[in-house]
């Protein structure tokens, strides 16, 4: 007992309590009733409230293409590839994922994203999603980093995106 | 009222360099180009395909098929890139390259050759060449002798990947582009710096155009004038996404660009203005850019 309470106090004598709080985002790929329906391809990024890229927390492409042929579309995902993906070299592990279909998707991102080199400050999650003969979307939802207590803030899509939320907890 | 709106987006063409008053063209301005497919590409083989024209019209093939034989592609390490599927149709040619390296490749047709008129007797004749060639050609009792150099370069860029700067080494020969704001990373609603050099040389005070395509589906021609600082700097704020094209030649050649040497059956143009000779032609240079502005 004595061991355990004198760890839990190391941990929290740290300023960043970056190892504990993580990042869950919620977000509805809506069902499109069009004649030629793919998946949407997704980038999620973290961004300044002034659009300065910070990082990424995922990409989610047609990872099965045989040799990689899913990555001629990233470029379509025109916001994202211009901060970020144009200088990486996809696949790109712990990023790159599969494409999701329509529904609703939950994802966890904890101390192992770019959540954990975040320095205290205001942000945006910035979803772009782009469709193969479909259109291509950007949503922005803030929040607050490192979050003091559990905080949702919410945004929506008009077509390629359905509503988002972006709830942070300590 | 829908007219008012386009000329205002239009023209609203943001420039702090100063915007020049001039004096519409000749009437013959033709206008010379290269058409991407794109011009930005991701994944493991991409190709670009490439229209090459001459046409009133920005983008539409309605006049000549542009001559590939002074087609350049110059890779991103600099080094010259072949061209494949090339082919000659009537109002256009076409060119794919294979984009096997990351990084910006410049497409350029490159025209850099001696025009000269002269009479023979009555008859007036044209020939083009090298000063050796056309010493040669041009008899010894011809008259009215004009000679021009003509230095011309028609070009666009394209990246696969992130943007390079390699390839937009200037050669300093005729005008080229110094990439301030790298020609594929334009977006609609900022400004991008682009800098001209003629011979190597900033070309100052030059006539600059820039045109949004699409001129078929809206009433005016909605052209941005810019004179090029003395730097030979011009800054453009991009009014809406699309491809553009921009044309810069000295203030006193026609703006509009000069028909390019070597279209089907084309005549050179004959050298009007100041007459030159084989020794020491009158210097003619004209650069037209396509290039693609993205949306936010």
């Amino acid at each position: 007992m004595p061991i355990r309470y004198a760890a839990a106090l190391t941990a929290a004598s740290f300023a960043w309590p970056a190892v504990a709080a993580d990042l869950s985002l919620k977000v509805e790929i809506p069902r499109l009733g069009v004649a030629e329906y793919h998946r949407p391809y997704v980038a999620i990024w973290i961004e300044k409230p002034d659009q300065s890229f910070v990082g990424n927390l995922a990409v989610w492409y047609d990872i099965k293409l045989r040799n990689n042929e899913g990555t001629k579309w990233l470029k379509d995902m025109r916001a994202w590839w211009r901060k970020s993906g144009r200088e990486l070299n996809m696949p790109v592990d712990g990023l790159s994922g599969a494409t999701r279909a329509p529904g609703e998707h939950t994802v966890q991102f904890g101390a192992g994203s770019a959540l954990g080199r975040l320095a205290p400050g205001e942000y945006q999650v910035v979803l772009e999603a782009a469709r193969e003969v479909g259109g291509r979307e950007l949503v922005k939802v803030p929040f607050v980093w490192p979050p003091k207590g559990s905080t949702t803030t919410q945004a929506s899509g008009q077509h390629e995106l359905g509503a988002v939320s972006v709830t942070v907890k300590p | 009222m829908k007219n008012a709106t386009l000329r205002h987006r239009v023209l609203a063409l943001a420039a702090t360099a100063a915007m020049a008053a001039l004096s519409m063209s000749a009437a013959h301005a033709h206008r010379a180009w290269l058409l991407p497919s794109g011009t930005i590409y991701s994944g493991q083989q991409p190709w670009v395909s490439v229209d090459a024209a001459i046409s009133n019209d920005i983008f539409y093939y309605e006049h000549n098929a542009a001559a590939l034989d002074n087609l350049v592609v110059t890779g991103p390490d600099g080094q010259p890139v072949q061209a494949e599927n090339a082919a000659k149709g009537r109002y256009r040619s076409m060119f794919d390259v294979k984009l096997e390296q990351q990084g910006t490749y410049r497409l350029a047709l490159v025209s850099d050759g001696l025009i000269a008129s002269y009479k023979v007797g009555n008859e007036t004749k044209r020939a083009r060449g090298s000063a050796e060639s056309l010493a040669k050609e041009i008899p010894a009792d011809a008259t009215e002798l004009r000679v021009s150099q003509n230095s011309n370069r028609v070009e666009t860029f394209v990246t696969r990947g992130a943007p390079t700067t390699a390839a937009l080494k200037p050669t300093g020969r005729g005008i080229e582009l110094v990439p301030v704001t790298h020609p594929n990373d334009l977006v609609e609603g900022e400004t991008a710096t682009f800098r001209f050099l003629d011979n190597g040389q900033p070309a100052a005070n030059y006539a600059a155009t820039v045109i949004l395509a699409g001129l078929r589906y809206r009433s005016e021609l909605g052209e941005m004038r810019l004179t090029t600082d003395a730097n030979g700097e011009i800054r453009v704020k991009w009014p809406a996404a699309g491809m553009y094209w921009l044309n810069v030649a000295p203030a006193r050649a026609p703006a509009q660009g000069a028909p390019m040497a070597g279209g089907p059956g084309a005549a050179p143009a004959a050298p009007s203005g100041p007459a030159g000779t084989l020794a020491e032609p009158v210097r003619r240079s004209n650069y037209s850019l396509t290039l693609e502005v993205l949306p936010k």
